[in-house]
């Protein structure tokens, strides 16, 4: 393999491997932090209990997600130099800022939330969980911009002297459409992740306690475990909907912004009114010049060309097909590539179609389990059907799944383009994929690195699952207490220790690590 | 001042920071099997208890790394592009380092056994002593200029990398961030850990004059310009100051000495470089502020940004070593939390035993206050 197909399979490997942790971390940061704000407002310890245990889970992927962060932000200047170089003067700022407004918050106010339960106020400490939680919601904004640019540049002009992309104002950068479609889509994906994992751990706790048909442990169930249901369901059925909100509008903006993509979602060659959405073909995708032969079974009529244009027939329900693309590009662009032979226009057909059928399908899983777990927690009550806990620990790596493919569908269908050219404004900012990696590395040291970052991860995954698994099965933990200072000066206010209230300061100096690594 | 040299001094400080800052937590990491003694249980105990000393504030540290990165994309497209595709495997080594570390940190506590916590030392002492190293072999090429074509492509190869010049800078970064450690250590511990730190500190002290001084005039010579002499005499009074300060046992004085150290050292380095950011070897070409920066506009809105932002996170981050400030001892350290690999209340699938919680513990459910 060249250079270039090494460091696309290492950009996908390990980007796809860091978003298998962010998605969680930013749905479940803010479920964390309303069970804390649940315990500080009613004081009931089933909150403080829900917020340590998946606290801790929300811990164990946190750290993954942080190492290999870093990977992301150095490849684009390890593998990519040559895209680095292009679009620097506008990519650059949104990622900057990521790690100056977002990125520091994080890791700071984490360290204050894990090491600070009895060193700073309540209150501080809740602040801390809530400006972790929006930190998280903020870094993915900020490379989303990054992102969202290089899928509709905006706001820049390309400069012939320096053959670079040059910024004119970033107020553009970060209200591009692309951006404003992308973020709630994948916060709302993020949240249906988090949603689900709190629903299907909870409700397979309670499914356990539940057939020991001891009066204790059915309570158990009931009292602590059957709030964390509802609030995923609750967290499930709203994000839910926000994706399918969010997915069709990113779709509409897809259909004007990156028309090939769309085509090739619905692996539509020629263009035609009211396109069906199909949910299977059959025939050979991988070839996109001779999608002739390929045919939609079992299909949704109207339904692709409503999902890009809003109308489900008549003329405006006109979906261009790959080929009318591709003839449009080359009229319009007419690249070659490093070899000589003409660029062509339409993404890998099979990966474009069927990750995006992943992506909406996948989601059935949340869905069904959410109105199960509704129904069957309904009024106080709680369930012993060990289907639905089955159903649920299924259900867990689904929306995950989803996002991947999701990511999948936007970063694969973008291609040839690794900058796709904005189709109504400054098309002269655009670059070809195969043009943006580095030209100084050689194939062998791409492979060594791509190897060397597929067993990390690999064994990391292991460490990872048999984490969050092990510390999900070790459920609630059995005593918590307050270990705020305000509680522990009115404990000792109740009742003077030892030396009288004079030795509080020694006794304080001598006071054990409320937490310790 | 223009704005391409105010951000060649941005970036500057962020390394800065990020060396001052993540230099002590690798110098503490690189002492996690060098400062304990005692019963296999006394040293667990110290282990834990180096690892708590950064527990809070390691990762907010190695976000200076994460800005500067992101700083150098912003401002210096070019810079970014040649030095992250030149220095491929030494950075490759450096992330593997850091991602074994930084789990490690996280996840040692996670499990209470032994083989586990052995893993985790392991790699959190490779994961520091690595970068400690490869930071200086890289800085040390800066300073010494590295082969460009005209593309300002890296063309040196790896090899050359390894030069003798730049592989004095690694001993330099490793010396100085052990010293950095444990002075840092001394500063924050107390008991029988806190004098063994002192002691390292003396030794590493006089090293760290010996092997930094003679990179830094080894510089100044051959490299460097003139008016960088005067952070290398801030550099050798500082390490001399450590010496004295820590043989006195004045802690503070020693860190904040050790700190101004690794500060001169990144003088040095930037000062050196600029008015290149790569500086090329005699005869090739180099890569200059000018040359590798963003537009006008560009560097204007990261300005405004980082004028912003900056006093904020310094603020803040400065209050977490307020709240952590306490000394720590091995009496503050509590019996592991972590569990282990075998459930022992068998608290999944076993029917017989409850589960962690029992019927007892949801008695208070009205106030959490105090009940144990
Ligand atoms: C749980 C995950 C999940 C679910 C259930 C869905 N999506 Fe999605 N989708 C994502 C997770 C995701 C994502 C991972 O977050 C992506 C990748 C890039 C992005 O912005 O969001 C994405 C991208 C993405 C794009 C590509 C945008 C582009 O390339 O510019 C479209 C058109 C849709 N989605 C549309 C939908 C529709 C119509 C859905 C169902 C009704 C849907 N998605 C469900
Ligand atoms: C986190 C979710 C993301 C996933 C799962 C993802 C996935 C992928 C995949 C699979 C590829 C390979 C495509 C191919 O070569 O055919 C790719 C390429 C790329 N993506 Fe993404 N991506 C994500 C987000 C981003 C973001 C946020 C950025 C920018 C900040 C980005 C920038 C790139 C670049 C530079 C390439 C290399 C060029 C290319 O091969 O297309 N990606 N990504
Ligand atoms: C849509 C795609 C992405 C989103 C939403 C996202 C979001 C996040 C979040 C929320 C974190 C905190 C850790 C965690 O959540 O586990 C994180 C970590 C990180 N991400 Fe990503 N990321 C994405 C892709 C990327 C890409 C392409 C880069 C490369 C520039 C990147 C760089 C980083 C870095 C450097 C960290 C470490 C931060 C720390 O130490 O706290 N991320 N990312």
């Amino acid at each position: 393999m060249d250079s270039l197909a090494l460091a696309r399979w290492q950009f996908a490997i390990t980007t796809v491997y860091h978003f298998i942790f962010v998605p969680l971390t930013i749905g479940l940061a803010p479920l964390v932090a309303g069970m804390q704000t649940a315990w500080v407002i009613t004081k009931k310890d089933r909150w403080l209990r829900l917020t340590k245990f998946f606290g801790k889970l929300l811990l164990i992927n946190f750290a993954l997600g942080v190492v290999t962060g870093i990977v992301q932000e150095f490849q684009f200047g390890m593998n990519w130099s040559e895209y680095s170089r292009f679009v620097g003067d506008v990519f650059g700022a949104p990622l900057a800022m990521e790690a100056l407004a977002a990125f520091f918050v994080e890791s700071v106010f984490i360290g204050i939330w894990i090491f600070g339960w009895d060193r700073v106020s309540k209150k501080v400490h809740l602040a801390a969980i809530w400006l972790f939680a929006l930190a998280t919601n903020l870094s993915a904004f900020f490379i989303l911009a990054a992102n969202s640019w290089m899928q509709h540049p905006v706001g820049a002009r390309f400069n012939p002297e320096t053959g670079r992309a040059e910024m004119e104002s970033i107020g553009a950068v970060l209200t591009n459409s692309t951006l404003w479609a992308a973020f709630p889509h994948t916060i709302s994906a993020a949240f249906l992740v988090g949603g689900t994992f709190v629903c299907a751990v909870a409700l397979w706790w309670m499914v356990r306690l539940v057939r020991t048909r001891r009066p204790e442990l059915v309570e158990l169930a009931r009292d602590t475990y059957r709030p964390a249901v509802t609030l995923g369901v609750v967290v499930m059925l709203v994000s839910g909907a926000g994706v399918a909100v969010s997915g069709d509008l990113q779709g509409k903006l897809m259909y004007q912004q990156q028309p090939g993509k769309m085509s090739a979602a619905e692996a539509l060659c020629e263009g035609e009114e009211g396109a069906a959405f199909s949910i299977l073909t059959i025939g050979d995708l991988s070839d996109p010049d001779s999608c002739e032969d390929v045919q939609h079974v079992l299909t949704v009529p109207g339904l692709a060309s409503y999902l890009g244009t809003g109308h489900f027939s008549g003329e405006e329900s006109y979906l261009p097909g790959t080929e009318d693309v591709q003839r449009e590009y080359a009229e319009r662009y007419g690249d070659t590539t490093a070899s000589g032979d003409p660029v062509e226009y339409t993404p890998p057909l099979a990966i474009a179609y069927w990750s995006f059928r992943l992506m909406i399908g996948l989601a059935v899983f949340s869905a069904a389990l959410a109105v199960a777990a509704w129904w069957y927690t309904r009024k106080g009550r709680v369930t012993d059907k060990r289907w639905l806990a089955r159903l649920g620990i299924v259900a867990i790596p689904m929306p995950f799944l989803a996002s991947s493919f999701g990511w999948i569908f936007t970063e694969v269908g973008r291609q040839p383009w690794v900058v796709a050219p904005n189709p109504t404004g400054i098309d002269q900012i655009r670059l070809l994929t195969e043009r943006g990696v580095s030209t100084a590395v050689s194939p062998g040291v791409v492979l060594t690195s791509m190897v060397v970052f597929t067993l990390l991860y690999g064994a990391l995954a292991v460490v990872w699952f048999r984490l969050m698994h092990r510390y999900a099965v070790e459920g609630v933990p059995g005593t918590v207490r307050d270990e705020s200072p305000e509680a522990r000066a009115a404990a000792r206010d109740d009742e003077p220790g030892p030396g009288g209230p004079g030795a509080d300061g020694d006794a304080e100096a001598d006071r054990p690590l409320s937490f310790a690594y | 001042m223009d704005l391409q040299l105010l951000w060649f001094v941005l970036i500057a400080l962020l390394w800065t920071g990020y060396l001052v800052l993540e230099g002590f937590d690798f110098g503490v990491g690189m002492l996690m099997s060098v400062l304990p003694r005692g019963s296999r249980a006394e040293r667990e105990t110290e282990r834990r208890l180096l690892v708590n000393t950064i527990g809070p504030v390691w990762d907010g540290n190695e976000v200076w790394l994460i800005t500067a990165g992101g700083a150098t994309f912003a401002a210096f497209p070019e810079w970014y592009a040649t030095m992250f595709s030149g220095f491929y495997l030494p950075l490759l080594l450096i992330l593997v380092a850091l991602i074994v570390r930084g789990v490690a940190f996280e996840y040692r506590g996670k499990i209470a056994d032994p083989a586990w916590g052995r893993r985790c030392d392991v790699a959190i002492q490779v994961g520091s002593w690595v970068p400690a190293a490869l930071w200086g072999v890289a800085f040390g090429n800066l300073v010494r200029g590295v082969l460009l074509d005209a593309d300002h492509q890296y063309v040196g190869g790896f090899w050359a990398l390894l030069n003798p010049f730049a592989l004095l800078g690694g001993l330099t970064t490793l010396v100085l961030f052990a010293l950095h450690g444990s002075v840092f250590v001394a500063l924050k511990t107390d008991g029988a850990i806190r004098h063994r730190a002192r002691r390292a500190a003396g030794v590493l002290s006089v090293a760290a004059v010996v092997v930094a001084g003679t990179w830094a005039v080894w510089a100044q010579l051959a490299y460097s310009v003139t008016w960088t002499w005067a952070a290398v005499a801030v550099a050798a009074a500082a390490l001399l100051g450590v010496v004295v300060a820590n043989a006195r046992g004045r802690e503070g004085w020693a860190f904040t000495l050790s700190a101004t150290a690794v500060v001169a050292a990144a003088v040095l380095i930037f000062g050196s470089m600029y008015p290149d950011v790569m500086p090329g070897l005699p005869g090739g070409e180099s890569l200059s502020v000018a040359e590798a920066s963003s537009t006008p506009y560009t560097l204007t809105i990261m300005t405004w940004v980082a004028l912003f932002l900056t006093p904020l996170v310094l603020l803040y981050q400065g209050w977490t070593y307020w709240v952590f400030r306490r000394r720590l001892s091995t009496r503050h350290i509590p019996a592991p939390a972590g569990l282990s690999w075998r459930r022992i209340k068998d608290a999944a699938f076993g029917h017989d035993h409850g589960p962690a919680v029992g019927a007892a513990d949801l008695g208070g459910t009205g106030s959490g206050t105090g009940s144990r």
